[in-house]
């Protein structure tokens, strides 16, 4: 068995196996230090694939395309456990928590982690639908970890949401299936992506237009595209918010990943229909309907959920503009706002802690009581609305620009939506940072070093990303056609 | 394809969008138990005929879990649930039943339209049975639009994946990997689906899914 093999089974194995023993473990210290290990290994494990990628077999495929994808997740995964470890201590001690709450808390985390990465590794079509089915019914229980009346109705909702969407996106898959078996023959040829890739030309293109609305509206449901979002802003502000960070920055990548897989199928048989304009068209209903809901938010959580249906907007829209430019472009915004995003949540999460509220209104002059978070969350709202110099700035200004040179009218209403919604968070972050200041001024609990970090990296890849990271995604963008 | 082979697996499968509507309009929460433990019944009888017609042993294990889990094990537990929480009571309908039947009708003729034009190399058992799903899964999802009360909207959920597993199968040679998870991922969902119930009726002392309504957007 090569290195790299290793790397790929370490990558599912071991938060599996963290998983188990988290079960059993009583003591949340251990267990908050063993799943930072765990994610920390993982993390490196996941590294190692991009210098070198196991060949590809029946279960397992890494390529150019999912690496990014696996090491963004175990990036974040690692960063939201070391917040997570100083964060739930503080749950536990305002009785938010309980003991046997947060055992099951710190093994679903890591089996969170560990089916998101199988959906982002499996090679067979039917293996990544499992393990997205598994992440969310991962997630539904740890957004309801609280059992508040609120919890529970977002789980319920999140649960109901997500159980159709994955339903449709099983009834696509099965589709897929039947396009594939006339070609492929019967049997588990037909569900392998590397297989499917190369024999999708001499589908039946009717069968292969059918099972891609499917999967869509399914897999869509877990972006959180609108008009399917409704599960979204409550699973993200009654869960912890770790939980909210993993969600916004990782889970709703692995779903446009699932969709970029299939629409890859698609483009690759000439007679089905091109899926761009359908994903365009969602993509920006999302990001305009995204835009003006934010005025009416709140709940600071909330508000920030709903940004994050408008930055799946712009991937999606992204990728459905299509083009070396836009694919570019669309990966390094997946890249930026995961991290930006996560960053986000956790210093929103610590801002919730100390004030003992997500009412944007009760929360007032941050900056003053609280200058490392404060300037933290007006640091991740300029970032995220996408002014210069950061990251963010970046991948929008070509998206943007690439859509210019393709459908001008389309960058117009684009723009609009992004400058609406920037109106909108500028403003609310004005309110919480700056002003009389309100409320507790106990300092916070948890660290701020994943906050820095991800700051850092945005901060850094606006102002100078490094040319063979530039080649990498460019490759993968020419990859996507 | 033909003859009687083909007239039983398409009886069955038309049984199970029969059986769908039948669901549509119970109006007791026992008698819709019933009734989804009668298309549970009828689906692994239908994945047995295919079984035997494709002569694929391993679906034999699909349907076996068709029977157990879903015709006896879990129309058992909502029993119980349901007589513990004391809610056996009339069923809720947000919409009335009879403008729901005539969506549903609406909702089979565009499973079938959709359906037929479009699998036209598939072989004719295949494609009139992706038909019949496809008329389940949407009747299953209407369910889940039309019910007020949570245990109905699971049931809903839960014939909405009977039609699914009817797909699964029809789809001749579909890994047995797929089957079997989709079986688990059923009976992990209904894990999920106990826990939350009873956290639910902790709660709110009912699991008529409107209660849940209080915090939709973000009074308080």
């Amino acid at each position: 068995m090569t290195a790299e093999t290793i790397a790929a089974i370490v990558i599912l194995a071991l938060p599996a196996a963290t998983a188990a023993l988290l079960a059993l473990l009583p003591s949340y210290r251990i267990s908050a230090a063993l799943n930072l290990g765990s994610a920390f290994i993982t993390l490196l494990a996941a590294l190692s694939l991009f210098v070198a990628a196991p060949q590809h077999n029946a279960i397992i495929l890494v390529d150019d395309l999912n690496v990014v994808f696996i090491v963004l997740n175990a990036f974040v995964g690692f960063t939201a456990s070391v917040f997570s470890a100083t964060y739930i201590a503080h749950e536990l001690e305002t009785g938010r928590l309980t003991a046997p709450n947060l055992r099951f808390y710190h093994a679903m985390y890591q089996f969170l982690l560990f089916s998101m990465n199988l959906a982002l590794i499996a090679n067979n079509i039917g293996l990544m639908w499992v393990a997205i089915e598994l992440a969310t019914l991962t997630t539904v229980l740890m957004v309801g970890v609280y059992r508040t009346p609120e919890a529970i109705e977002a789980a319920w909702k999140y649960f109901i949401l997500g159980s159709v969407g994955i339903a449709l996106a099983l009834f696509g898959t099965i589709l897929v299936y039947m396009a594939a078996r006339p070609t492929l023959g019967e049997g588990v040829q037909g569900m392998l992506w590397t297989r499917l890739i190369d024999a999708a030309e001499a589908f039946d293109p009717a069968l292969l237009n059918l099972a891609f609305v499917f999967l869509m509206l399914g897999y869509g449901t877990k972006v959180g595209l609108a008009p399917l979002h409704a599960w979204l802003p409550d699973a993200h502000a009654e869960g912890p918010t770790p939980i909210s960070a993993v969600l916004s920055g990782l889970l709703l990548n692995v779903a446009v990943y699932a969709v970029l897989r299939f629409k890859l199928l698609l483009d690759a048989n000439a007679h089905a229909f091109a899926p761009g304009p359908l994903m365009a068209a969602l993509g920006l209903v999302s990001i305009i309907f995204a835009a003006f809901m934010l005025y009416r938010r709140r709940d600071v959580k909330r508000m920030f959920a709903y940004s994050s249906i408008e930055h799946m907007g712009v991937i999606v829209f992204a990728f459905g503009i299509g083009g070396p430019l836009a694919n570019f472009a669309g990966l390094l915004h997946m890249a930026m706002h995961s991290l930006t995003k996560s960053a986000i949540f956790y210093a929103v999460g610590q801002i919730a802690q100390v004030k003992d509220t997500q009412q944007i209104a009760e929360i007032r002059g941050l900056t003053v009581t609280h200058p490392l978070l404060g300037w933290s969350l007006v640091f991740g709202v300029l970032a995220i609305v996408g002014l210069p110099p950061m990251g963010v700035f970046m991948s929008e200004f070509l998206i943007v620009s690439s859509t210019f040179e393709r459908a001008p009218w389309l960058a117009l209403v684009l723009t609009f939506g992004l400058l609406i919604a920037l109106g909108a968070l500028v403003l609310r972050m004005q309110g919480m940072a700056f002003g009389a200041p309100t409320g507790s001024r106990a300092p916070a609990k948890a660290s701020a070093a994943p906050i820095l970090a991800h700051f850092a990296l945005v901060l850094a890849a606006g102002v100078y990303l490094p040319p063979p990271l530039v080649a990498w995604f460019r490759h993968v963008a020419e990859v996507l056609h | 394809m033909k003859g009687l082979e083909f007239d039983v697996a398409h009886l069955l499968a038309g049984g199970l969008v029969l059986i769908s509507f039948v669901l549509l309009y119970q109006n007791r929460l026992y008698a819709l138990l019933n009734v989804y433990a009668l298309q549970s019944v009828v689906l692994s009888l239908s994945v047995a005929w295919q079984a035997y017609v494709q002569d694929a042993s391993h679906l034999y294990a699909t349907a076996f879990i068709a029977l157990a889990f879903k015709a006896i094990i879990v129309p058992y537990a909502l029993h119980r649930i349901i007589a513990e929480l004391g809610i056996h009571r009339d069923v809720e309908n947000v919409v009335g039943v009879g403008p729901t039947m005539l969506v549903g009708l609406a909702l089979v003729a565009l499973a079938e339209v959709v359906m037929l034009r479009i699998a036209t190399d598939a072989d004719v058992l295949a494609r009139e049975d992706l038909a019949f799903a496809l008329s389940v899964v949407l009747i299953g999802m209407l369910m889940m639009v039309v019910r007020r009360n949570a245990v109905s909207m699971v049931v809903g959920f839960m014939s909405l994946e009977n039609g699914l597993i009817l797909a699964a199968t029809a789809a001749k040679g579909m890994p047995l990997v797929v089957e079997i998870a989709v079986a688990f991922s059923v009976l992990v969902a209904l894990v999920v689906i106990g826990v939350f119930l009873y956290r639910i009726s902790e709660r709110f002392e009912t699991v008529d899914a409107l209660a849940l309504d209080r915090f939709r957007g973000e009074q308080k």
